[in-house]
């Protein structure tokens, strides 16, 4: 085993009412690459925002290169040579390659001016091992996402980086550019070079890296060579808990199929097809990027579908707009209630009454005593926490802004509930609400869509799950065969058919 | 402090700045507290107090209008001339609010459904419509004659109902309307949300596009209206006039206190807002300021009262 370029040891990190991370280790050697997995939320993020100086650690310590390393900010992680490429990668259109990768650190010239034959030298320099052709001087906008990430590597190397973090690098690149990316790795392997690598695609981890740490629930599950490990059981490790009593569930008699999608087809999604009777909760389960919001936000008419049919207690339905999917009895409540979902700057009456404002007025004169009286409706009935329907949205804990954004979407009295992660980011009590609140509205019969990205919450809560693979179904589990590993292994795109060996 | 109280005093904090304002005014000039000079104030800040209520509903939902100089001008030259060739000025009022709402639909329109920038469709349509002015008067002013019409009309802007001068009347009910809409309709609800969260406004249904151009729609209407006013007044309209209202109708909105940003102000904030552009004004004159130094005061004092406010918050 090579030497340990990076321990990480018994960090913590606690963010106001939750323990993100809770005594993780991560070890990285040198010249080989640490494939960093767990589910979606299981800390890998923050805990690579440490290492990269954006979040302070809480507890535990780092030694990198033999020393304890107290990193100060993202700067000063650099300066120690780590460097980070983001999902979303930091690069500006509209400036040059060459200007990208010298961003704020531009070779001056004697009199201070910028040294622009030195900066595109040393650009092409460095480009060329990673089998980039184009002129350092060409705009970052031209090139392909594949060329941009060769970009960002090239920004790492210029920055000395002895350390490399890549967050899903591979997610919007072609097989291709993969391919080529994986020879990049390698060779940046050879140099002596040490990478983090996080990706949901197993099949990548085996292909090129040395190890594997798992994390789950912000906590250290293990670390094993990749040789002595297989895909079912790295599986069995990111999800493998078991289903706490926390999820209410209720078995009632399912009724007629209420709402039916044939062939839907945009952009975005395709070929979609499901069924959700009455009083039945459908999960859709996938990993980030599947299309699970894509496909809730298309049936609510935000974005136009080309291709297929919608059919609602069996009548079919056009949707154009977020308000034909309201008139005909779908709602939608937001992943992001924020930026999504809320107006925060204005009262809880205002809120829970916006999308039925038209029904709570005279013509154009909104009723005020209509509209008070629902929304206390509302928050007797999902109990919110507030002194007032008058006070502002922003004020509310996030449970209690979530039922606000709940109650706005059933005052539009709906047939079929979609809740995008309707328990992200809200402490567990909060959870427990929401879920049995998911139950009255079940055994009234609506039809409920819940999207969710924790898995035991799907098992927990839905009859069926249906489970999203890059835009498409790639299977629909009933109750009693769903677990943790078949969800998984459609959602990281294992079609259903080879299931069963 | 309790949050309400807390409230009322930020809201009522504008007027408490007229008020004393006003006070220090009256010990420097013993002309300023006299009937005859507060219906002149008023009478002069009529306009922008107008204008700047179409500006508050667009401000509100995060836009800007900066068309509503040039719309004035086109307006008003379009009543002077039906007025001058005879027709009646009814006629001649309702085409030229016609005119304006159009000009500030399209405005919307364009914004909207073309997803551009508020401010760069409007300073394109101000340079527009300004240009048209010049071209439908060939630069010079459009008298609206001497017949018994020019009469009734001139009394839009002259004349005084139960005492009061007409414009005076006016710009209580534009503000009177304005507060209405916003305060008890369902347009008025959804101006205030989409400035506050556009796309969860949009996600919960409400067609935003036609509030937008709606807000937009208002705006040139009551640029029109105030252009009517001042046509009325002189009797003929100058193809020149309302050059930088839309700066003054900014003003008297964010002096108002509401946000740039949207989703926060009212139309009575724009008219405190307007008194305090329009006292400033009256008083620079009576005491005999040079309009150069009062251009260099009314910048300071916008400036510090933004600044104040921000303190606040």
């Amino acid at each position: 085993m090579n030497k340990k370029v990076l321990e990480m040891q018994n960090v913590s990190k606690v963010f106001p009412g939750v323990k993100a991370l809770d005594n993780v280790h991560l070890n990285v050697y040198k010249g080989s690459v640490m494939a960093l997995l767990g589910e979606n939320g299981a800390g890998k993020s923050t805990l690579m925002k440490i290492l990269s100086g954006i979040y302070k650690k809480t507890e535990g310590t780092i030694i990198y290169k033999g020393k304890e390393l107290n990193v100060k900010g993202p700067k000063d992680a650099q300066i120690h040579g780590i460097s980070i490429i983001h999902q979303e990668l930091n690069l500006i259109d509209e400036i040059s390659i060459g200007e990208n990768i010298f961003l704020g650190r531009e070779p001056k010239t004697k009199i201070g001016t910028i040294d622009w034959k030195k900066l595109y030298k040393d650009s092409a320099n460095l480009l060329k091992p990673l089998n980039i052709d184009t002129d350092p001087k060409h705009k970052i906008k031209n090139l392909s996402i594949g060329q941009k990430q060769m970009v960002e590597i090239a920004k790492a190397l210029s920055l000395d980086a002895e350390l490399i973090i890549m967050d899903e690098p591979t997610d919007a690149l072609t097989s291709e550019e993969t391919n080529r990316l994986f020879k990049v790795i390698n060779q940046l392997r050879l140099e002596g070079k040490s990478i983090v690598y996080i990706s949901h695609r197993l099949k990548e981890i085996f292909e090129i890296c040395d190890d594997v740490t798992i994390i789950r629930d912000g906590k250290f599950i293990a670390e094993k060579p990749v040789t002595e490990i297989n895909e079912d059981q790295l599986i069995e490790m990111m999800v493998g808990r078991k289903l706490e009593e926390q999820y209410p569930y209720v078995d009632n008699e399912l009724g007629e199929v209420f709402l039916e999608v044939k062939n839907l087809e945009n952009h975005l999604i395709h070929d979609i097809s499901f069924q959700i009777r009455k009083s039945e909760i459908l999960g859709i389960a996938g990993l980030m990027g599947a299309g699970r919001t894509e496909l809730a936000k298309t049936l609510y008419g935000y974005y136009k579908y080309k291709n297929g049919q919608v059919i609602l207690d069996g009548k079919p339905i056009k949707i154009k707009s977020e308000i034909d999917a309201i008139n005909s009895g779908i709602t939608y409540v937001s992943e992001d209630r924020k930026k999504d979902g809320l107006v925060l700057g204005m009262s809880i009456k205002e809120n829970i009454s916006l999308s039925a404002l038209r029904s709570l007025a005279n013509g154009l004169l909104i009723n005020h005593r209509v509209e008070k009286q629902a929304a206390i409706k509302y928050i007797d009935q999902l109990s919110i926490k507030t002194p007032s329907e008058n006070q502002k949205v922003k004020n509310l804990s996030g449970g209690n802004q979530q039922k606000v954004s709940i109650s706005k979407s059933l005052l539009t009295k709906p047939k079929i509930l979609i809740l995008d992660e309707p328990t992200r980011g809200i402490d567990v009590g909060a959870k427990k609400e929401i879920y049995t609140l998911m139950n009255e509205f079940k055994t009234q019969g609506m039809g409920i869509l819940m999207i969710s990205s924790e898995i035991p919450e799907l098992l927990g809560m839905c009859d069926r799950i249906l489970v999203m693979h890059e835009g498409t179904v790639s299977g629909t589990l009933e109750k009693q065969e769903a677990t943790q590993e078949s969800i998984m292994r459609l959602a990281v795109g294992i079609r259903s058919d080879n299931n069963e060996s | 402090m309790n949050p309400k109280l807390k409230a009322n005093l930020s809201r009522f904090q504008s007027v408490i700045g007229l008020i004393i304002f006003s006070i220090i005014i009256s010990f420097l000039s013993d002309r300023f507290m006299t009937g005859s000079n507060i219906f002149n104030i008023l009478r002069q800040t009529s306009i922008n107090a107008i204008i700047a209520v179409g500006m508050t509903f667009v401000i509100l939902t995060g836009g800007i209008d900066l068309s509503v100089g040039s719309t004035f001008a086109f307006s008003g030259a379009i009543a002077a001339f039906l007025v001058g060739s005879g027709y009646h000025p009814a006629v001649a009022l309702i085409a030229a609010l016609i005119v304006g709402c159009t000009i500030g639909m399209a405005n919307g329109f364009i914004i909207t459904k073309g997803y551009l920038q508020p401010f760069i469709v409007t300073l394109a349509t101000m340079t527009i419509f300004r240009g048209a002015t010049l071209v439908f008067s060939d630069g010079k002013p459009i008298s609206a004659g001497y017949e018994a019409n020019a009469e009734i009309f001139a009394a839009i802007g002259n004349g005084y109902t139960f005492g009061i001068p007409n414009p005076i009347l006016i710009m209580i009910f534009t503000v009177g309307l304005g507060y209405f809409i916003l305060k008890h309709t369902t347009i008025g609800r959804y101006v205030y949300a989409i400035g506050g969260n556009e796309e969860a406004t949009k996600l919960s249904g409400v067609n935003v596009h036609r509030v937008k151009i709606f807000v937009y729609g208002i705006s040139g209407l009551l640029a029109a209206l105030a252009g009517v006013i001042i046509t009325a007044r002189l009797s003929s309209a100058q193809p020149t006039a309302g050059t930088g209202y839309e700066l003054d109708a900014i003003a008297a909105v964010v002096l108002g206190g509401t946000s740039l940003a949207g989703g926060i102000g009212s139309v009575l904030g724009t008219v405190v807002g307007a008194l305090i552009i329009g006292i400033l004004n009256n008083a620079l004159n009576l005491l005999n300021v040079s309009s150069y130094y009062q251009l260099l005061a009314k910048g300071l004092v916008i400036l510090i009262a933004v600044l104040l406010d921000r303190k606040e918050k």
